[in-house]
């Protein structure tokens, strides 16, 4: 379950309004933006994908339209053969910012994720098992606003777990996270992939969250958005690229390709 | 270096000052409100004493006192203040079950928003004291009219705002975590738009609570012969100015009362707290 197949998508924004992004462009009304030109992309089954590219490429966008939260100008998105079309249990979006509805506890956030187990124990014992998993014991009848910003998001995490998806689709879970809690959730995201072989995209900012985690990194181009490199990386976890060579090698020459020359 | 006040109110407070000082400086929230007040009654009473004139025209605090003990001991005060919160609170009521289901309709439902929002805007501004003579005319005399003139007053302003929340970013953003856990249209409004939307409600509810109480007073002038505002119109026309105060201090009172009930309610419940 979680077989990804994505042709030929193509999207693109009408900018209704006029709009000043930087001193000099003004961007015409009713002049289309392409976001994505032309994807065509493919993920395994039970494979993490990390998806890099400079902002504003359509990274997210390209997420919304694989979790159906919008539709793609033309191609579609297939998942197990089944194309897509609305936002489903199936496929579970871990937003950008925290997700969690704040007027819900901990609890009743991760419940959201088993509302189609009849059984009330049996509800009540995934809910529990996930909050276990990321940590949060103790923390059930807490509300959003008393948890930390590493703690939400692994509350979030839970909750799409919670809802046994067949693909995970992550908008940059380490997004204003401490140095320390990024490092923390990254190892509790590739342990709980290890241990539960779901589809997972995740997109990210940074590239060595890329080597360490994916099993597969895809690089999109500047707006109009393309893909220039789709890329298995076959190492066993934990991985290092200062010790790895060949993992080296991989992080020189995406950083070339993301127009870094020199990185440490 | 910005400290706030009460660090050098410590450094102030030594062991050597005495007892009573300490006491009132952990008690100031009460003690400081207290000072005010009675440093207005005794301008007050000072005034009334000595610029000349008539009792009858100004009277003192403890003239009004006094008949407030006359008011209080006859049950007319008693009388009064529960008429002026029945109508309160039934005009109160009404407009907000008729007002925030509309709000919240008018917020997912662009069209109607559009047809009816300027409708709302061109009423909205007219006071509804100018209804005054509509609401005699079509509702006679008694309760009515000055339930009706609560709920034009009440009905305003707890229908708009969170209309337009309905739509606002942060709510679309929850309808995406709801669509993507498969919400029907029952669950997406129980579950999110009303908790959504709830801390704007009860901090409108708490406006127009207020509002509600300042028109009730205008209100019981009319047909009625009870109530605050009609123990004022009465005692004006038997020239009793010190129950005119009476009648005034009891309207503060309960409308201090009433705020604070309902600011209370914004902080019932933890799920109100928002992070944001
Ligand atoms: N609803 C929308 N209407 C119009 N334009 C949009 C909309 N959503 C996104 N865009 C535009 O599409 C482009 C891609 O946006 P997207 O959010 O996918 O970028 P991103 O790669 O996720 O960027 P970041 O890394 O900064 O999150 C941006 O230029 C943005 O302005
Ligand atoms: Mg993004």
């Amino acid at each position: 379950m979680g077989h990804i197949l994505i042709q030929d998508v193509c999207k693109s924004y009408k900018n209704r309004r006029l709009e000043r992004r930087g001193p000099h462009d003004l961007y015409q009304p009713n002049e289309m933006m392409h976001v994505l030109d032309h994807i065509s992309l493919e993920f395994l089954e039970g494979e993490m994908v990390c998806l890099l590219g400079p902002s504003g490429c359509g990274k997210s966008t390209l997420l919304r339209i694989i979790a159906g939260f919008d539709t793609p100008a033309s191609g579609e998105v297939t998942i197990d053969g089944e194309k897509v079309r609305g936002p489903s249990p199936h496929h579970i979006f871990v937003f950008q910012h925290s997700g969690l509805l704040p007027w819900m506890t901990v609890w009743q956030n991760v419940e959201l994720g088993v509302r189609n187990v009849g059984d009330v124990r049996a509800r009540g014992e995934i809910i529990q098992e996930n909050i276990d998993m990321v940590d949060l014991t103790g923390f059930e009848q807490h509300y959003p606003y008393q948890l930390s910003g590493g703690m939400q998001r692994r509350a979030e995490l839970a909750r799409a777990l919670a809802a046994n998806p067949d693909v995970l689709i992550m908008d940059e879970p380490f997004n204003g996270l401490d140095f320390l809690s990024h490092m923390k959730i990254r190892e509790e995201i590739v342990n709980m992939h290890e241990l539960l072989r779901k589809t997972t995209l995740v997109v990210t900012h940074d590239i060595d969250d890329a080597l360490l985690m994916g099993d597969r990194v895809v690089v999109m181009s500047g707006r109009p958005a393309q893909v220039t490199l789709n890329r298995q990386l076959d190492f066993p976890h934990p991985r290092d690229p200062k010790k790895n060579t060949v993992l080296g090698d991989a992080r020189d020459e995406l950083f070339l390709m993301l127009g870094v020359s020199y990185a440490i | 270096m910005n400290r706030p006040l009460a660090h050098y109110c410590h450094l102030m407070i030594s062991e050597r000052m005495p007892k009573l000082m300490i006491w009132c400086y952990d008690n100031r929230r009460t003690v400081l409100p207290f000072i005010t007040l009675a440093v207005m009654l005794l301008i007050w009473e000072l005034t009334a004493r000595y610029s000349g004139w008539s009792p009858h025209v100004f009277p003192s605090p403890s003239k009004v006192v006094y008949s407030m003990g006359e008011l209080i001991a006859n049950g007319a005060l008693l009388r009064h203040s529960i008429a002026s919160l029945f109508r309160v609170t039934v005009g109160f009521y009404l407009a907000v079950i008729f007002a925030i289901p509309l709000g919240i309709f008018l917020g997912r439902m662009e069209i109607f928003n559009l047809m009816l929002n300027p409708l709302i805007q061109f009423l909205r501004p007219i006071s509804p004291l100018a209804w005054i003579p509509l609401a005699v005319l079509w509702f006679g005399i008694g309760d009515k009219p000055a339930v009706f003139l609560i709920f034009l007053s009440c009905f305003f302003p707890s229908c708009g705002g969170h209309g337009d929340s309905g739509s606002c970013h942060l709510i679309r953003f929850f309808f995406q975590v709801a669509a993507n856990f498969k919400f029907n249209h029952w669950e997406t409004i129980t579950k999110i738009i009303l908790p959504a939307i709830m801390p704007n409600v009860l901090t409108a509810l708490r406006l127009t609570m207020g509002i509600g109480w300042l028109v009730v007073v205008a209100a019981e002038m009319l047909a009625v012969r009870s109530g605050l505002g009609y123990l004022i119109l009465d005692s004006r026309n038997a020239l009793r100015m010190d129950y005119v105060m009476v009648g005034m201090m009891m309207i503060g009172l309960l409308g201090i009362v009433l705020d604070e009930l309902m600011r209370r309610l914004v902080h019932l419940h933890p799920s109100l707290q928002r992070p944001y």
